[in-house]
């Protein structure tokens, strides 16, 4: 029951079935962009892209959520008290994520569910939540998956994989989530050991498509004072506008921040993504602000997915090689050029 | 466009050679087919960096406000007059600039030649007098730059640097038949409440990051009213008033000073055509006070300045 065989034609039917009794999510086009979307009909899913505009990392960390809301009203025996707004936990499944994403979300895990922290929406999220990626036949230019522990038909963080076999799609369960959601929905036929082949032929074609290299073998043992007082920060920073595409495109940029919004007598506490290229996103609350320079805030960006990161956790770099930075940077800042200086810097 | 290319260089080893300035604001050719990157080069042997092609549509003058040194600057028409605008509102000095104007033939919008390219990617572009030669394996396609030119670039009257110490080449003949205005009449038209629904579903695929703002070399301020904590102005979350607040704000804030360079909406990650909300202000400052930004130093902006003709139908 674990791979399965199915016409391409039939996957918005699957995609149908499973919409009648969970929320199905998948690419959506809208106007020039896309990303991941609640389907409200299975032929709203768009797979005929190479990656959504924006990661799905909204899926599991939203934008902005609201967390608690409480009442100011000193008359409700309640005031003051913070009161968690429910969410909607029900079982989902994603559709066409790619491996790269999948991967992103297992690296974003170190942070929100770790043996200190366990933050109860993302996990909650994680747990009821079915991934069903789609491999990369033919990867972008841009893409550099292979370089950072990856690839196009990595199973990391997947519970299905998809293999796209031309007239028809191979389906092959990953995890305990994955078999169960072949096995109830019955989908196809078992896949013929020439069917598997032709997949295995696919994959490896798709791994040697990837032209664009970066190299991490030396950043785990780079100071990391000397990569903070690096000149190229000079260089790499001269160009950046200081906007938040970067991160907010990032499927592992994970920063938020946490306000609470008042209106008379009651608010909610609620989370946003935040991101260190904002000149906010280190004020004090003194006035004194410790990034106060764009150099300072274009260094912590790199340092932290590529120094700090990797340090911390001895998990690699918090970068899945997705490509979004280096393709929807406006001031063409390419992440792979910071990884050379990075690595390659003297000694 | 390597006449271009070489005489920027000539004029820019010139420069920096002579110590008539201490750095030159261009472009070097970027790291992606049909992207370039600003540039800022110290060293007479870096010149050879610098780079031109319909892909160098960042406008410079990003990189100007607060700047203490001597720069000379690579600026097309919008550049030059944006240019204009900040040395009337104390960004830089006239004399700390050296400008090398290009004649400009207008950007070609990356995007849109990718959207025809259908997931195509390209390895390698040629691109002259006009003539856009895509290639890839398999593959090899001709666009035109008048068909794929950015919107703005196309509406423009003003491709001619404005102000400048040195051409890179002889002037290029301005549009000054095209229609600047065609989608705002079309906004004009609208009533209330189709004007209220279009802005909401315009604005609805904000993310927030701000590229709009921090792409525009008009927004400069130290602190933008968005990022105001104390007290906090406007909410952070993605909620639509929060979003539409930061849209139309900024939009205002560019009354008679936006020269519709087109950077907001080419930074914009998904895509949302805000050009619009800037382009009536044009117009309306255009109508009211006879003015276009940023087109001569002498010329005070309105919104600075009071004449006893102003109209005033606004505050009856």
């Amino acid at each position: 029951m674990s791979k399965r065989v199915i016409d391409k034609t039939e996957l918005p039917d699957l995609i149908g079935r499973l919409m009648e009794s969970n929320r199905v999510y998948a690419p959506v086009r809208q106007n020039d962009m896309t990303s991941f979307k609640l389907l409200t009909a299975a032929e709203q899913a768009d797979f005929n892209l190479s990656n959504t505009t924006l990661s799905p990392k909204s899926l599991m960390l939203p934008q902005s959520e609201w967390l608690f809301d409480f009442t100011l009203d000193k008359a409700k025996k309640e005031t003051s008290f913070l009161s968690e707004i429910p969410h909607d936990y029900s079982p989902r499944f994603v559709f066409g994520i790619r491996p790269c994403d999948a991967k992103a979300f297992q690296l974003l895990d170190l942070n929100f569910h770790s043996p200190q922290y366990r933050d109860p929406w993302w996990v909650n999220r994680r747990q009821t939540t079915t991934l069903v990626g789609l491999g990369c036949n033919n990867p972008c230019t841009t893409c550099f998956c292979t370089s950072v522990g990856n690839g196009p038909f990595a199973a990391d963080g997947l519970d299905v994989l998809i293999t796209d076999l031309g007239d028809e799609l191979l389906l092959e369960a990953l995890t305990h989530k994955g078999f169960e959601l072949l096995a109830q929905t019955g989908v196809g036929a078992e896949a013929s050991a020439a069917t598997l082949e032709a997949a295995l032929a696919i994959h490896h074609r798709a791994k040697q498509a990837i032209k664009s290299e970066v190299p991490t073998e030396r950043l785990k043992d780079r100071s990391l004072i000397d990569l903070f007082n690096a000149d190229f920060w000079e260089e790499v920073q001269f160009a950046c506008i200081n906007c938040g595409v970067c991160t907010f495109v990032c499927p592992t940029c994970w920063c938020f921040d946490i306000q609470d919004e008042v209106s008379k007598n009651s608010g909610v506490r609620l989370r946003n993504w935040d991101a260190c290229m904002f000149p906010l996103f280190t004020l004090h609350g003194s006035g004194h602000n410790p990034r106060a320079q764009k150099l300072q805030r274009v260094r912590q960006r790199f340092m932290h997915k590529l120094k700090y990161f990797v340090d911390k956790y001895d998990n690699g770099v918090a970068c899945v090689g997705c490509g979004r930075c280096v393709q929807q940077c406006p001031v063409n800042i390419d992440i792979r050029w910071v990884f050379q200086l990075m690595n390659g810097l003297a000694d | 466009m390597n006449s271009y290319i070489n005489r920027m260089i000539q004029i820019s080893l010139r420069l920096l050679v002579e110590g008539r300035v201490d750095a030159i604001l261009g472009f070097q050719r970027g790291t992606l087919p049909m992207m370039s990157q600003p540039i800022l080069i110290r060293q007479p042997e870096q010149v050879d960096q610098l780079h031109w092609d319909s892909f160098c549509a960042n406008n410079v003058a990003n990189y100007l406000p607060k700047r203490r040194e001597k720069v000379a600057v690579v600026a097309k028409g919008c550049d030059s007059r944006n240019i204009v605008l900040q040395i009337q509102e104390n960004q830089i000095k006239r004399e700390q600039l050296y400008i090398i104007g290009v004649p400009c033939h207008g950007m070609v919008d990356r995007r849109k030649v990718l959207a025809d390219l259908n997931g195509r990617e390209v390895l390698e572009v040629r691109d002259k007098d006009g003539i856009l030669c895509l290639a890839a394996e398999g593959f090899e396609e001709v666009f035109l730059h008048s068909e794929y030119l950015q919107d703005n670039c196309a509406i423009c009257r003003h491709r001619n640097p404005v102000i400048y110490d040195e051409l890179v080449a002889e002037p290029v003949t301005e549009q000054t038949e095209v229609e600047r205005f065609s989608d705002v009449l079309a906004l004009e038209a609208m009533t209330d409440i189709e004007r209220w629904q279009h802005f909401q579903e315009l604005l609805s695929p904000c993310i927030r990051c701000y590229a709009c703002r921090n792409s525009c070399p008009m927004c400069y301020c130290p602190t933008c009213f968005v990022d105001e904590s104390t007290p906090q102005w406007l909410g952070r979350s993605i909620d639509p008033t929060d979003t539409q607040t930061y849209h139309f704000l900024r939009a205002y804030h560019l009354a008679g000073r936006c020269t519709d360079c087109g950077n907001c909406e080419l930074a914009c990650p998904v895509g949302i055509k805000m050009r619009q909300l800037t382009k009536k202000l044009e117009k309306d400052i255009l109508e009211l006070y006879g003015y276009e930004a940023g087109l001569s130093l002498d010329e005070p902006p309105p919104l600075d300045t009071y004449r006893p003709d102003d109209p005033q139908e606004f505050i009856k």
